[in-house]
């Protein structure tokens, strides 16, 4: 749960990891009403509370730029508070919502209502607002009125913008603003009524097969456009191997694009499904293991930036539905770092990679200021045991949903406590 | 443990080869009792069954109630909208009171894959799917293999093409599970784009020239073509669907071979098979029907019966 922090704490033995610079130092730390007061050698203070954090890395809070709060419209799945003690108990000190909401942030009104009402909550989120009004794909929204009013990015989530022209449009247009264009990279007609990745275990199972080719050819477009505009596009949610094949080669071609995989899409595969679970079943789907493995290795050569969770609460009601009916999504806040860092760690990947991904590289795509822990800036901080080997079990929601394929499965290391200003989060 | 080793009849993909036997041979044993006088025997004597059906199956529905009544059992039958599955609703609700009226046997038809799975979860009675969407419908497919051993002898060693559009047939995957595991081969035959994708792993063949598999094989089992799926792009038109596929009289008397025709019905006559070849000796369509009223009582025999003197 959420508590107030004392206003004296020192964190003791820690080593503190800068992503930004990627160094480490041992060190103490001092907090003063939620500021962090010294860094290094630390008086010994009567009043002040003392955290062992000996063998645990402190690092920066993290930022999560795909997540769902579903405020306004369906407070009934998530609320902006209910989302940020979510990304409390996952670590996440930062967090971008997506515009999909009803009515969909497509105007500056919808983005200085997030804005203001998440002033109190215990982390900064940020809005992103639609490309085209109403996420219909037909007509440009104020994107530089909702960039002035605050939001960070424009996409239309879930709705990809299908009409080629319009998404030229948008990538013109956006550049003036700096922000990047995320586009959910899906052609509709190629996706056609799946439900799960098209492959040889969608047809034993029967259920319609949503191929890997109607995220890559979408992803295809989208480069192709970036490169021929000019423009900055982010690609959400790469699943597939084609996917990483392509942004490996437009990279290279020193274009402006970056990318984001999920946790889900990394460590569970089409296998989730056998059952015919609902909790797994999301959009895009979850692949094949040559799938992870590509994207696995996309992360770790730079071709995918960072790693984002597309948390996206629904009610037990809807995911109770039949498997062609029950809607798409999975939450992830609360098991993103452990996940992330589980399977990434057996791939070879140190704890402070997992932790650029979640830090540094997200902030770099959505121009957040690249500060690390600095004496005299607010407290925003993770305490990491790397090793710590724990089970995912539903206390450890605290989503207002609780649609998550990975209860029951095993992790190794834990975000300790997370440290969000003057507010504290325990696990 | 009942007479079979699961509880419920889900699918064939995981029904042993024994089981699947044992399903036929006891089929063989109840179509003895329907050439009888009185066609009826009192083995499910005080045992509730339900008819769910989520959708319009009037030949399966009707086969299973026949199969119910001759066995004595006391018969139920649930028609859920179509609408209330277009929303997603009803299963939830309908599996507490199914469970709340103490259902000995649920026997489901339901248009999404995976629901028979689903329900049998979260009832204690027994399930029978008589169709989940384009997963299985495992009733089917052991009639179709009852039919093929009351016509060859056996099953192991036939060649046995499954013709038409593989992708949105509610019966292949079952045949194809349940052929594979009695030893037949199996050939599909179809438009390339209605083949699922990756359907060689469960070890078949694809062969979309219908002349060489008529040449190879020992009977067909062709598919209704819907004709909702013609004129929406998919199909091109009846015409080039018959000259590419249709089991045409002309087709067949220029092979000069036997062949059994199978068809899991309904059948659009005059689209995937002409009329001639349906109602010829070559055809066992009506036998496939009576087999069905058969295997159905095995079935149901063979799941609650032996569960009863099991003590359950």
């Amino acid at each position: 749960m959420i508590s107030k922090l004392p206003a004296s704490l020192i964190l003791e033995g820690g080593n503190l990891y800068d992503p930004f610079s990627d160094t480490s130092v041992k060190a103490n730390l001092l907090i003063h009403n939620g500021v962090i007061k010294q860094i290094g050698k630390v008086k010994p203070d009567k009043l002040a509370k003392v955290i062992d954090c000996t063998n645990k890395i402190i690092t920066p809070g993290f930022i999560d730029i795909h997540a769902h709060f579903r405020e306004p419209g369906r407070e009934d799945k998530e609320t902006l508070e209910t989302g940020a003690l979510a990304a409390m108990a996952g670590g996440f000190t930062t967090v971008c919502v997506m515009p999909n909401t009803d009515p969909p942030l497509d105007n500056p009104e919808s983005i200085r209502y997030i804005i203001e009402k998440s002033a109190d909550l215990p982390i900064t989120i940020h809005p992103i607002g639609t490309i085209t009004l109403g996420q219909k794909g037909e007509e440009l929204a104020e994107i530089g009125e909702m960039v002035a009013a605050g939001a960070v990015a424009v996409s239309d989530d879930g709705l990809p913008v299908q009409n080629g022209q319009v998404f030229r449009y948008a990538l013109e247009y956006a550049q003036k603003y700096n922000i990047p264009v995320i586009n959910h990279a899906e052609d509709i007609p190629l996706r056609n009524d799946g439900v799960m990745n098209e492959s040889a275990f969608s047809t034993r199972l029967g259920l319609p097969g949503n191929p890997d080719i109607s995220e890559s050819v979408m992803v295809f477009r989208d480069l192709e456009l970036a490169d021929y505009t000019g423009g900055r596009i982010h690609v959400p949610h790469v699943s597939t191997k084609r996917s990483v094949e392509l942004i490996r080669r437009y990279k290279a071609k020193n274009i402006q694009v970056t990318a984001e995989v999920t946790p889900h899409h990394i460590g569970l595969t089409q296998e989730a499904l056998r059952e015919y679970d609902t909790h797994a079943k999301v959009a895009p789907p979850l692949r094949t293991k040559t799938d992870t493995e590509a994207l696995i290795e996309g992360l770790l050569d730079g071709t995918i930036d960072c790693i984002a969770t597309d948390h996206a609460p629904h009610t037990i009601e809807e995911k109770e539905m039949n498997f062609i009916h029950a809607p798409c999504g999975m939450i992830g806040l609360e098991s993103a770092f452990a996940l992330s860092h589980t399977v990434l760690r057996q791939a070879g990947a140190s704890t402070e990679k997992v932790i650029q991904w979640l830090t540094s590289k997200p902030a770099r795509i959505m121009n957040f200021p690249l500060n690390g822990i600095e004496e005299n800036s607010p407290a925003n901080l993770n305490i990491i045991d790397p090793e710590e080997e724990w089970e995912f079990k539903p206390e450890h929601i605290h989503s207002r949903s609780k649609n998550s394929p990975m209860l029951g499965m095993k992790f190794k290391g834990r975000i300790q406590q997370t440290i969000s200003g003057k507010k504290s989060f325990k696990s | 443990m009942g007479a079979l080793q699961n509880r419920h009849l889900i699918g064939l993909e995981h029904t042993p080869a024994e089981d699947i036997q044992k399903l036929i041979d006891t089929g063989f044993t109840f179509r003895e009792v329907l050439e009888r006088p009185i066609k009826k025997v009192p083995s499910l004597t005080g045992i509730n069954v339900v008819n769910l059906f989520f959708e319009n199956s009037t030949r399966t529905r009707i086969s299973f109630e026949l199969a119910e009544k001759r066995l004595s059992a006391d018969v139920t039958n649930f028609s859920a909208s179509s609408s209330s599955v277009a929303k997603g609703e009803g299963l939830k609700d309908t599996i507490q009171n199914i469970h709340a009226m103490k259902m000995d046997c649920v026997v489901m038809r339901h248009p999404v894959p995976g629901s028979c799975l689903q329900l049998s979860r979260f009832v204690d009675a027994v399930v029978v799917n008589a169709g989940d969407g384009t997963h299985e419908h495992p009733t089917q497919a052991l009639l179709d293999m009852m039919s093929i051993q009351e016509k060859f002898g056996k099953i192991k060693g036939l060649n046995i093409a499954i013709v038409g559009d593989i992708c949105h047939s509610r019966v292949a995957l079952s045949n194809i599970h349940g052929l594979i595991k009695m030893g037949a081969s199996v050939t599909l035959c179809g438009p390339p784009h209605l083949i699922p994708v990756g359907i060689e792993d469960l070890g078949v063949e694809v062969n979309h020239n219908i002349d060489e598999v008529i040449e190879w094989a020992d009977a067909l089992n062709i598919l209704r073509i819907q004709r909702e799926r013609m004129g929406i792009g998919i199909i091109p038109s009846v015409r080039e669907y018959r000259d590419f596929f249709g089991i045409t009289e002309e087709r067949l008397r220029n092979h000069k071979k036997e062949i059994v025709i199978m068809h899991p019905g309904p059948m659009n006559r005059g689209v995937e098979i002409d009329s001639s070849i349906a109602d010829g000796d070559q055809a066992i369509i009506l036998d496939q029907v009576l087999n069905g009223v058969a295997v159905r009582m095995s079935i149901l025999y063979l799941l609650l019966a032996q569960e009863e003197e099991g003590g359950h």
